[in-house]
């Protein structure tokens, strides 16, 4: 240890000792946030710092997209009015046809006594922008807590599943996509009506089907699905397409990869849906060890969120 | 290496200069940017030049602070820009003396170093955390933003420069 003379002029604490002070602050943070998800409320405390200059940033991009749409060329417009008048007589046709399938499946329901199915509320929103962060796949929408966003709503376009919304603040809301790392999704096979959960993966685009046996009756061009046991999605929402599966002798599992069957990063508008289903609760003894279950634990937060 | 260029002599700094070009850099940070990867990291590079230059002003509590801004803004974990920008506030004090004795071009390399590490680090808490790796285009950040440090830098101390225009009527 070297000797150094008094200092002449007071500075606080030596940086080694303030770095490992803020150093281990955030650690703490970290985990707090990473573990135990106790943050929420410092968060919200500082995104009343952080919204108005988030407002300020994306202020001039909506100015430059509603000049543009001012500026839309009358030949783009008149396609485009064309391609939906077409659709919309497509849709109008199908709609028929699912009124009056409604109507016939509701009465077997109440045939057989099945619980009827409730309305679904939906919101339409707006992408605002992709998620600031390269390690996870999120999206920014307009709507909030103000609009009646909750967390753990399905979120969906004109083809199917684009993600879940996982944060809400007041006026716009964060949706993780599907092809999360950590986003999981409850389908089943249309054509053998077999249960599987569909696992983003991550930065290829695609959605895994993990634990299904080498075995499983799947094959290439099965349509995926959501089952609805999770209570949060909805039953019967495209997710996706089967698109190559690997059996190994080797493993125990099959590598199942599909293709997600909504444009999960091209669309701007979406939909997001709730669920009013109330599925009977849990019984006690079930509850406790999945509680201690770390990724049950986490899906089980979101359901209740959404219910 | 230490060439015989002319020092200005700069008027004090302003401590509404730091404050506004630190909100500035977090504004341009929150733009709606089509991919995050390749955009420097405009707070991460303001924080660094504030440390360089005035070590006493800007240090590790305002570093800390900015973190949990921006992890809020950017909704990812909390505390980890927080941890990476106290450690990179550190480094940037610690060579506060050395850096501005170099050029540009060095200068601008010691920058690339600090940023570059101020991202390893993040990327070290979210694997830990148990993101994937998302590619290597996250370097780019990085060194385009020391880059543009001799760019930061004048845009920052202009407005501590003198006047250059002589005033006729002083004596001397």
């Amino acid at each position: 240890m070297e000797h150094t003379p008094p200092p002449f002029f007071k500075r606080g604490p030596a940086p080694l000792v303030r770095l490992a002070f803020f150093a281990s602050l955030s650690v703490a943070l970290l985990v707090l946030d990473a573990r135990f998800k106790y943050a929420e409320t410092l968060r919200s405390l500082i995104a009343v710092v952080t919204y108005p200059l988030q407002q300020v940033a994306t202020a001039p991009g909506q100015l430059v997209g509603r000049i543009a749409g001012f500026f839309a060329s009358q030949s783009a417009l008149q396609k485009d009015n064309a391609e939906l008048r077409a659709k919309l007589v497509a849709s109008a046709r199908d709609a028929q046809r699912f009124e009056a399938t409604a109507a016939e499946l509701e009465q077997l329901r109440r045939l057989i006594g099945a619980q009827e199915r409730l309305a679904l509320r939906s919101t339409p929103v707006e992408v605002l922008y992709s998620g600031r962060d390269p390690y996870s796949r999120k999206l920014m929408v307009d709507k909030g807590a103000t609009h009646g966003i909750q967390p753990g709503q399905a979120v969906i376009d004109e083809a199917g599943v684009v993600g879940q919304v996982t944060r809400v603040h007041p006026l716009v809301s964060e949706v993780t996509l599907l092809i999360d790392k950590d986003q999981a999704i409850p389908v089943q096979v249309v054509r053998n009506g077999l249960r599987a959960v569909a696992f983003g993966s991550g930065t290829s685009g695609t959605l895994e089907l993990r634990f299904m046996a080498a075995n499983a009756e799947i094959q290439n061009g099965d349509k995926l699905v959501t089952s609805g046991i999770d209570g949060t999605y909805p039953p019967g929402l495209p997710v996706a397409t089967v698109i190559r599966i690997e059996r190994d002798a080797v493993a125990a599992f099959a590598r199942i990869v599909c293709q997600p069957a909504a444009g999960i990063e091209k669309n701007r508008y979406l939909l997001t849906l709730s669920t009013d289903a109330k599925l009977p609760e849990y019984p006690e003894d079930a509850v406790q060890p999945e509680r201690k279950a770390k990724g049950k634990g986490k899906r089980r937060k979101e359901a209740d969120g959404a219910r | 290496m230490f060439s015989e260029r002319p020092q200005y002599i700069l008027l004090p700094v302003r401590i509404g200069t730091i404050v506004a070009s630190l909100a500035a850099a977090l504004l341009l940070d929150f733009l709606p940017w089509k991919d995050i990867a390749l955009v420097p990291d405009f707070v991460a590079l303001t924080l660094t030049f504030w440390c360089v230059r005035q070590p006493r002003l800007v240090g590790l509590g305002i570093g800390w602070l900015l973190g949990l801004v921006m992890d809020t803004g950017n909704g990812v974990l909390l505390g980890q820009h927080a941890l990476a920008y106290s450690l990179l506030a550190f480094a940037a004090i610690t060579l506060s003396r050395r850096i501005l004795w170099f050029p540009w071009l060095h200068q601008a390399m010691h920058v690339a170093l600090l940023l570059l590490g101020a991202k390893t680090v993040e990327l070290l808490v979210r694997l830990a955390a148990g993101a994937q790796f998302p590619g290597w285009s996250i370097v780019v950040g990085p060194l385009l933003g020391a880059l543009l440090w001799p760019v930061v830098s004048f845009i920052l101390l202009s407005p501590q420069r003198r006047p250059i225009e002589v005033d006729e009527t002083r004596p001397i």
